[in-house]
């Protein structure tokens, strides 16, 4: 992967940066030698890595502002972090450039249950909102697998989802304001505790725009009130085109589940010998959860294993319990880390329309055979966000890049069949060349004019999102 | 006026104008402005509609009936309950779907299921330059690069003139109740539906009316699903809610006197209290715990709780500058009818920035409607 050339002249300016870096911020909040700036040389798309040429971990609003102020003026290209969990490469520093990281910005400052909001540091953890409200019976809907471990910030920077969005929707549904400091070190408050945006829906496209047009300060978060329970029943099919139909039949029928999740024989072996949920030995398996009281749910799922049932599941089995519920998701839950035990593996997140399915997944199979690498599949079967997994070796030389190529063609056939390169992930450096299969010049350069009023000189992580020949004239 | 009856021609209309347009779709609203008239309600057909994928997309001047209708069919609805102004606004017209979407318009469900921004996964549109440009697409997790879908919606036609809007859609309830609260003011309207809201029943809508249909202050509560756990949900509200006073629950049919559940939303939805009233109609964006206050402050003439407090719509004599009476609240007042003053709110400084910049760059020649309230 191409990365632009680092400019030396921004190197060269390393020792009057720190200098003004300490001028505004305690000295442990920058980070400028060598063996320490290295712990940021990537985030979660570990085969790509470079050590930014300082960090700085700020604690407040106006110390994130100074220190923009300071590299907006010395023309320092700025790189927002969150936790560093990015699959895509949104995090991925340059040589030039200065990680500007939130981790140290995790307090809670207001939580209303009259008004059903929280506002927090954005640097605080996705799981760790939750925790601050579910004593009292809340919690934040959008529940990204890593949510032990990223932050708000970055959940913003990429519109995360999760398992629950079918019904709760992902970030940008439950984002209610933000405040965030522009390049030149402006504070700008969007949004906030009411519904919806009185001019231009600003708060709209700075969710999910990739660290590219502010840093993302404090957030202001709708909560909701926790059902009072919820359990899944799994289905086995002898064919993904049949468990296909049935996630269709199930949607039309009028119950909204809150997850549907697929997965395929490849993962159902993988996650049977590495956790042993006890899953059937079957083509494809779907969990298909709902919520409510006991009886709510009841009623709920005889409609869902009524319809299951016309598509001759080869196991149909109701969790009663919150045990049984435990080792139903089992599987689904450590799908990644059973697929790794296999192999290195590469996470796609295209998405497809739904009735594409069998289609997409016969597609799949075909290009696994001519790459000769393999894949599972598990995903969010009721939005259509897929994610292969592609089995590769990294210390296999050319197997990366196999694996790369195989990924690329992957989503040019999700583009293909009506769908998007990234559902959830974002598109960082990892599938930045391949907008040109999704988007035209146009509908670039419409994208593009946004960054240009909120970064007129292209500083904030400018290396991302888009194909790097189509930024090169607006990057400085 | 200008009907192009296809997108290539839409572009092509933008591309040769020589000053402004003044862009409508079904005209339901007045569309302000003097510029050349130019409708879309010529692009119109519903171009894609796949139920079990929750998926349906249509030419941007076709008619809201329509796309209802054919929703419907299949037991679905559009999520946000799309309001129909003519009644509040004394217009005729027909309510196109780009016009909702060119005003975000959301209805009651909003407090559950989210505005029309929130169901809208994608668009196309032509900027002032003539370029049709797409966002987003037809499924319904999507961050491929930045969301345009959102900053169009609501844009009120200032950033291009739409051509296609995709939607996430979802199924009609099987069964829909109302629990109807009588007597009780403001402040403890607001404090009982941020207790039912605050629930794990599921509430969907949330409404006040401070002088109702017999004269009576009225407070909605909205559940729907399935038919045993609306019994069970309606029952558990019920107690839940005892201490504000007797809540009755009302079936489809309606209590005596009543509207029945149905036509009782479509009325708070609509601002039909407001039907036929002479006088500005100001709407609200706030922080629900605020209507009270805002209430006070204001002095209306008459006033409608929606989304649990957040939406607070005022009729206020003409000319009334409802800022000055409301000061500094956090959230923002649009004027939507009338003739006082300024419809849209001020920004501050550092985003008017930003919003003028954008407009200056998707609409260079200052063709299309300035942004407007109404
Ligand atoms: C095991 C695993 C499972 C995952 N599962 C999911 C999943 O289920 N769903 C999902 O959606 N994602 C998932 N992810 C991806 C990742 O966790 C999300 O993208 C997450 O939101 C990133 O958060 P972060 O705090 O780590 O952000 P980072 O990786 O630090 O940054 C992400 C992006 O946000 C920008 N950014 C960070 N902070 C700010 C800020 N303050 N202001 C502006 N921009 C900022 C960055 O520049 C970057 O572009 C998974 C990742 C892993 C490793």
């Amino acid at each position: 992967m191409e990365m632009p050339n680092v400019d030396p002249f921004t190197i060269a300016k390393k020792d009057r940066l720190i200098t003004r870096l300490l001028q505004v911020l305690p000295d442990d909040a920058v980070i400028h030698e060598p063996e320490e700036t290295r712990a940021y040389e990537c985030d979660a798309l570990t085969a790509y890595r470079c050590p930014p040429l300082a960090v700085v971990l700020p604690r407040t609003t106006d110390e994130v502002a100074a220190v923009l102020k300071i590299c907006h003026d010395m023309e320092i290209p700025v790189v927002p972090r969150g936790s560093g969990t990015s699959l895509a490469g949104g995090a991925l520093p340059t040589a030039d450039s200065v990680i500007l990281g939130v981790a140290r910005m995790t307090d809670v400052l207001e939580v209303d249950y009259d008004d059903r909001i929280i506002r927090l540091q954005t640097g605080r953890t996705n799981l760790s909102v939750t925790g601050a409200v579910e004593a009292d019976g809340f919690f934040y809907a959008p529940d990204p697998s890593s949510q032990l471990a990223c932050a708000i910030a970055g959940n913003i920077g990429m519109n995360s989802g999760g398992a629950h969005c079918l019904k709760y929707g992902v970030t940008t549904n439950n984002l209610l304001g933000v405040t965030m400091v522009l390049m030149d070190g402006t504070v700008v408050e969007v949004g906030g505790a009411h519904m919806d945006a009185g001019g231009l829906d600003l708060l709209g496209v700075i969710c999910g725009s990739e660290g590219q047009l502010g840093v993302v300060t404090e957030a202001t978060l709708r909560i909701l009130p926790k059902p009072e329970g919820a359990r899944p029943v799994l289905m086995a099919f002898d064919d993904n085109e049949t468990a296909g139909a049935c996630v269709a039949d199930i949607i039309k029928a009028g119950v909204l589940p809150v997850a549907i999740e697929f997965m395929d024989r490849p993962v159902i072996r993988a996650t049977e010998a590495f956790a042993h949920a006890g899953y059937p030995d079957a083509e494809a398996l779907l969990i298909v959860e709902v919520e409510g009281s006991e009886d709510e749910i009841d009623e709920q799922l005889e409609v869902i294993e009524k319809i299951a049932r016309t598509h001759n599941p080869v196991e149909l089995r109701r969790s009663t319990s919150s045990d049984e519920s435990a080792r139903i998701w089992l599987g689904r839950k450590s799908a990644f880390g059973a697929m790794g035990q296999i192999n290195d593996y590469m996470c796609l997140d295209g998405t497809i329309p739904v009735s594409e399915l069998p289609r997409i997944l016969r597609g799949i199979g075909d290009l696994s055979a001519k790459y000769g690498l393999d894949v599972g599949n598990v995903f969010h079967a009721g939005d259509g966000n897929m994610h292969p997994l592609i089995l590769f070796d990294a210390n296999k030389p050319g197997d990366l890049e196999l694996c790369e190529n195989m990924g690329a063609d992957i989503l040019k056939l999700c583009v293909e069949v009506g769908g998007c390169l990234t559902g959830e992930h974002g598109v960082g450096v990892e599938k930045r060349e391949l907008m040109g299969h999704q988007f035209n010049e146009g509908d670039m350069e419409a994208q593009l004019r946004v960054k240009d009023v909120f970064d007129p000189k292209w500083l904030l992580n400018p290396a991302k999102v888009f194909p790097l020949s189509v930024t090169e004239s607006r990057r400085v | 006026m200008l009907k192009p009856e296809s997108e290539e021609q839409l572009a092509e209309m933008v591309r040769s104008a020589n000053g402004p347009l003044s862009v409508r779709g079904g005209g339901t609203r007045h569309v302000p402005g003097d510029g050349e008239a130019l409708t879309t309600s010529g692009l119109t057909g519903i171009t894609l509609y796949e139920p079990g994928a929750l998926t349906l997309v249509a030419r941007a001047g076709t008619p809201m009936a329509v796309v209802e209708k054919a929703l419907a069919k299949e037991g679905q609805r559009l999520p946000f309950e799309p309001m129909d102004h003519r009644a509040l606004l004394g217009t005729k017209g027909t309510p196109t779907i780009g016009g909702a979407v060119a005003m975000n318009v959301s209805g009651p469900r909003r407090v559950q299921a989210g505005a029309c921004r929130d169901s809208l996964i994608g668009v196309r549109f032509v900027d002032g330059e003539g370029t049709v440009i797409k966002n987003g697409g037809r499924v319904m997790k999507n961050v491929t690069g930045y969301d345009l879908v959102k900053l169009v919606a609501g844009a009120r036609g200032s950033l291009g003139v739409l051509s296609e809007v995709s939607f996430k859609v979802l199924p009609s309830a099987a069964t829909s109740v109302s629990l109807l609260i009588e007597g009780l003011d403001v402040t403890r309207a607001v404090a009982c539906m941020s207790m039912a809201l605050a629930s794990p029943y599921e509430v969907n809508g949330a409404a006040h009316v401070p002088v109702g249909l017999d004269g009576t202050p009225v407070t909605m509560i909205r559940i729907e699903g399935l038919e045993g756990s609306v019994t069970y949900r309606a029952a558990k509200l019920q107690a839940l809610l005892s201490s504000f006073g007797t809540v009755v629950v009302e079936r489809r049919s309606g209590r005596e006197g009543g509207l029945g559940v149905e036509a009782g939303w479509a009325w708070i939805r609509d601002v039909k209290a407001f039907e036929g009233t002479d006088g500005d109609v100001w709407r609200v964006s706030a922080r629900p715990s605020h209507a009270p206050d805002i209430v006070a402050r204001a002095g209306a003439e008459a006033a409608l709780l929606d989304w649990g407090g957040g939406l607070v719509w005022l009729r206020l004599p003409e000319g009334t500058d409802l800022r000055a009476r409301l000061g500094d609240f956090g959230g923002h007042a649009t004027r939507v009818r009338g003739t006082g003053p300024g419809a849209l709110p001020p920004e501050p400084d550092a985003l008017a920035t930003l919003t003028s910049g954008i407009r200056a760059r998707f609409d260079p020649r200052g063709l299309f409607n300035p942004m407007t309230g109404v």
